[in-house]
């Protein structure tokens, strides 16, 4: 088999194992699994400008955020149906992504880090203030009834597993043929070498741009998909602490890598589960997991499988 | 009240925040300019200042004083050793990588964070000011007779506070004579100026880095005693401060003293005006928005002279 058949041999055969452990999986863990797949989707989105294009943002809640509110406040404010307001989260991850995008383009390196913390603030404050629509901090629940697409009940435990992994096969699929097409090498290439890629002639920040379109157009449409799935938003989903957990979720799993986000999430989210029934203080296990990660394997779990057996991987 | 009275009660809070704040941003600025590196974790020294305050304060017992005096000279030191030890273990050894530091620091504030929520509680909790007399301000009005004093309801601070901006005021030009009149601050600069050549003049650059470290943990710490009867210790208190100095040395300029004390001073007092006139909220949307476009369009800040 060449290189690209293995990766797609494998990463289909991730869908279907999902698709076939929703047959075997007790319940608790269904639901679990179901809310990983679509966060999974969140830190794919990441993943592209962080891992692939080497652009570490410390505020991509704020287009999670976009896209959650852009479905949950059409549905509440303006009656769409369940449809309709998914394009609308989609289309506000869009423009946020493509107004914030045009202004990060003139910033570089930490500068850049900074900006889009504060970015993610200014969204995360905004959302406050608008409590009246939003109702801040306390949020509010997306009717049952409301949660239906093509006749489908979103809210079952079933249908929502589907179309989480439907999601998250989605966003496996467009990541293998970013990474495999010559769009992906280049977004490489700037990660690497930004002057050198410039040098031969890449328009380095048209790339940038279309790989900030993209990553926060699907961190849009994973928020989205878990307002949609889960029935409920929130100014939470909008705070410093978002903007963290995908990079902790990549760098776990490893950047630059297409499964990584997926293993990293599903290690993440069990550890936190697991620890959350010991202490209060479950954000502990976040910080040390960090900070070990920074010290003893930069490049995350999948990172480390490919540098030692797997040099395929995509 | 007029609009008078609420100005200068404005002025007086917003000079109170910019005391505390030019000494918190001054740990950040001192941090980035000589070791590059952007410490995520700076609020929590803040925090942790003020939290071992109140642990020190409720230790002392007996007169209030006598336990903000034994705070205001154990605590820093105390937070200073945390940061060194932080440097020691983490920063030192991925070689003070931008991009990674700034990961790993993000994992130390939620690990000094949660460590104090585990120990010290999710409680607000007070220290007793050493001195606290109320003082009333007069203000100035035309009455039928010309301009008379009188005394405004509301309009007024504390003995406390003014000692806040005096302590500040005089740190300040301590910590600038230290930077500018003597060895150790020579040796900082000289690191700040050029790290290989300084090495290569046989200056300990690794030592250097770690006191840096040390003492802008310990100038955040100041900060978190001297804020600390004013506004209770809690665990989540370095949050807002962070997000202050960030701006304040943004605006500033990264590394320039005469620049972090200047952006202080307005974004505190415009920060006590804003908040007196308008919603808190709107007001911090406006000044991270103010900060992401200064980065955007003036890297170097308003009185530096590098970029970020």
């Amino acid at each position: 088999m060449t290189e690209i058949q293995k990766s797609w041999a494998l990463h289909l055969g991730v869908i279907a194992l999902l698709f076939a452990l929703q047959f075997i999986l007790p319940a608790y863990h269904h639901g679990s699994l179901a809310r990983v797949m679509v966060l999974t989707c969140y830190a794919m989105g990441y993943n592209i400008l962080f891992g692939y294009t080497g652009l570490l943002s410390l505020g991509h809640a704020l287009f999670f955020a976009a896209g959650m509110y852009g479905l949950s406040l059409s549905i509440q404010h303006l009656d769409w149906t369940a449809g309709p307001a998914l394009l609308a989260g989609l289309a506000t991850g869009f423009a946020v992504a493509l107004v914030v995008g045009m202004l990060l383009l003139r910033t570089a390196g930490v500068a850049f880090m900074i900006v889009t913390l504060m970015f993610a603030q200014a969204g995360y404050l905004t959302v406050l203030y608008f409590g009246e629509w939003t109702r801040g901090d306390e949020g509010f629940v997306i009717q049952q009834e409301l949660r239906r697409i093509a006749g489908f009940d979103l809210s079952d435990p079933t249908s929502r597993y589907f179309a989480a992994l439907l999601m998250m096969a989605i966003c496996i699929i467009i990541t293998l043929r970013v990474v495999q097409t010559g769009f992906g090498r280049v977004l490489v290439a700037i990660r690497e070498n930004e002057e050198r890629t410039r040098m031969l002639g890449y328009d380095i920040q048209r790339h940038k741009l279309a790989a900030i379109l993209l990553s926060g157009t699907m961190s849009a449409a994973a928020g989205a998909a878990y307002g949609l799935l889960f029935g409920y938003a929130g100014a939470t989903f909008a705070s410093v602490q978002y903007s963290i957990f995908p990079l902790l979720w990549v760098l776990l799993g490893g950047a630059g890598t297409v499964l990584g986000p997926f293993i990293g999430t599903l290690f993440m989210f069990y550890l936190i589960d697991l620890s959350s029934e010991l202490t209060t203080a479950y954000m502990l296990i976040a910080g040390l997991v960090l900070v070990a990660l920074t010290l003893f394997a930069p490049q995350g779990l999948v990172g480390e499988l490919r540098r030692r057996t797997l040099r395929w991987l995509p | 009240m007029e609009l008078g009275p609420y100005l200068i009660l404005g002025l007086l809070e917003g000079l109170v925040t910019a005391a505390v704040l030019s000494l918190m941003a001054l740990g950040l600025s001192l941090v980035f300019g000589v070791m590059r590196v952007v410490n995520v974790a700076h609020g929590e020294f803040f925090m942790v200042g003020a939290v071992l305050a109140w642990w020190i304060a409720s230790a002392v017992g007996g007169h209030p004083a006598l336990g903000f005096i034994a705070a205001l000279l154990l605590a820093p030191p105390l937070t200073a050793g945390l940061a060194m030890l932080a440097d020691q273990l983490v920063l030192k050894r991925i070689g003070y990588d931008p991009e990674r530091t700034i990961v790993a620091t993000i994992g130390l504030l939620y690990v000094i964070q949660q460590v104090t929520l585990m120990t010290y509680g999710p409680d607000a909790r007070p220290v007793e000011a050493p001195f606290n007399h109320r003082l009333s301000i007069p203000f100035v009005e035309w009455t039928e007779s010309g301009l008379a004093m009188y005394w405004p309801w509301g309009l007024g601070t504390t003995s406390y506070k003014l000692a806040v901006i005096a302590a500040a005021v005089i740190l300040l030009t301590a910590i600038w004579l230290l930077m500018t009149r003597t060895r150790y601050g020579l040796l900082m600069r000289a690191t700040q100026l050029d790290r290989e050549t300084a090495q290569a003049f046989a200056i300990p650059v690794g030592r250097v880095y770690a006191s840096v470290f040390g003492l802008g943990a310990g100038l955040a710490a100041l900060g978190g005693v001297l804020i600390v009867p004013i506004q209770q210790a809690h665990y989540l208190m370095g949050h807002d401060p962070l997000l202050l100095s960030f701006i304040v040395v943004i605006i500033g300029g990264l590394g320039s003293l005469p620049g972090t004390v200047v952006a202080a001073l307005l974004i505190g007092v415009s920060d006590g005006m804003i908040s007196v006139f308008f919603s808190p909220t709107l007001a911090k949307i406006i000044a991270t928005l103010a900060v992401a476009f200064v980065l955007i369009f003036r890297p170097q800040g308003l009185f530096g002279k590098r970029a970020l």
